[in-house]
C-alpha cells in the first residue's frame, strides 16, 4: 500500500483541499465507479469537518491528521483529531422527515452518512481524541437506497 | 473558496443561484444570503444548486435551516438540483420528503405558490 498524510489546520477553508487530494489519490488507483469517488469525498469531508469542530471546541491549534492508504482494491482513510472525544453510540436521533420538528435539526447526518457510505468504518474515541477509519473498495456498488440514513 | 451568488426573479419567485460548494467553510455565506433575502421581505424562494458541485451534511443542514426560515416567514422554498451525486444525498437522507426539488430553474418557477397571498412583489 502507498501512504499519503495530510496535516491540516483545523480551519474550514482547508476542507476543499482535503477533498481534492483524496479525489486525486483515488485517480492513482482508479475506482471502477465514479460514484465511489463521490462517496469517498463526502465521507472524508464529514470526518474532517467533525475533527476540525472537535479542535475548535477545545480551542486547540493542533493540526488534524488525514492518512490515506492506497491499495489495489481499496482506499483506507483515517482522520485523527486531538479533541475531547465523544460517544459514537450515543448520537441524537433525528425526528422522522414527516415531522415538522425535523426542520429544527441542522446537524446529525455526518456520522450516519459515513456509516452508510463506507464499506467499513471504525470510530475510536477517548478524552484524548478521536480516530475515524473509513474503507472504500474500488469495485463495490454503492448502497441501495434501503440502506438509508434514517431520521 | 467562497461561494458566489446571483439573484434573479421570475414571477413571484426570487431565485438565489449559488455557485461553488456548500460545506462548513461556505455554509455561513449561504446562510447569510438566505437570511438577507428573507429579512428583505422575500417569501417565494428558489435555491438554485445547479452550479453547486458538492454538498455535505453541513450543507444539507444549511438548506434545512433555510427552509425553516422561509416557511416560518409564511413563505415557500424550492430547490433546483440536477447533479446526481447531490440528488443521491437528498435521497439517502430522505430529505426528498422535505424539499420540493426541481431539475431546472424554469420548472421551479412554473410552480404556483400554495399561499393565496403570493403575488409578484414590487421590484
Amino acid at each position: 500500500m502507498s501512504h499519503v498524510e495530510l496535516h491540516v489546520p483545523a480551519r474550514p477553508e482547508y476542507l476543499s483541499l482535503v477533498r481534492a487530494v483524496v479525489a486525486a489519490a483515488a485517480d492513482l488507483e482508479p475506482m471502477r465507479r465514479d460514484e465511489r469517488v463521490d462517496d469517498l469525498r463526502l465521507i472524508v469531508s464529514e470526518a474532517t469537518t467533525n475533527a476540525m469542530e472537535a479542535h475548535t471546541r477545545v480551542d486547540s491549534d493542533e493540526r488534524v491528521l488525514i492518512r490515506l492508504d492506497l491499495g489495489e482494491d481499496r482506499i483506507e482513510v483515517e482522520v485523527t483529531d486531538r479533541g475531547a472525544g465523544f460517544e459514537p453510540d450515543a448520537l441524537e436521533t433525528l425526528p422522522h422527515v414527516s415531522s415538522p420538528d425535523r426542520l429544527d435539526f441542522e446537524r446529525g447526518l455526518g456520522i450516519p452518512l459515513m456509516r452508510v457510505l463506507a464499506d467499513h468504518h471504525e470510530i475510536r474515541s477517548s478524552e484524548k481524541g478521536t480516530a475515524v477509519r473509513l474503507v472504500v473498495y474500488t469495485s463495490r456498488h454503492r448502497p441501495e437506497p434501503s440502506t438509508i440514513v434514517d431520521g | 473558496m467562497d461561494p458566489t451568488f446571483r439573484i434573479s426573479e421570475s414571477g413571484p419567485w426570487t431565485v438565489l443561484h449559488v455557485h461553488g460548494e456548500i460545506d462548513m467553510a461556505s455554509a455561513p455565506a449561504v446562510r447569510r444570503a438566505v437570511v438577507d433575502l428573507v429579512g428583505g421581505g422575500i417569501r417565494w424562494l428558489v435555491l438554485d444548486l445547479g452550479d453547486v458541485g458538492f454538498v455535505d451534511s453541513t450543507g444539507l443542514g444549511v438548506l434545512v435551516g433555510a427552509l425553516k426560515r422561509v416557511t416560518s416567514a409564511a413563505g415557500e422554498m424550492t430547490v433546483v438540483c440536477g447533479r446526481e451525486n447531490i440528488l443521491e444525498l437528498f435521497r439517502m437522507t430522505r430529505l426528498t420528503a422535505v424539499f420540493a426539488i426541481y431539475d431546472d430553474v424554469a420548472s421551479a418557477c412554473e410552480r404556483v405558490p400554495s399561499s393565496p397571498d403570493a403575488e409578484v412583489p414590487p421590484r
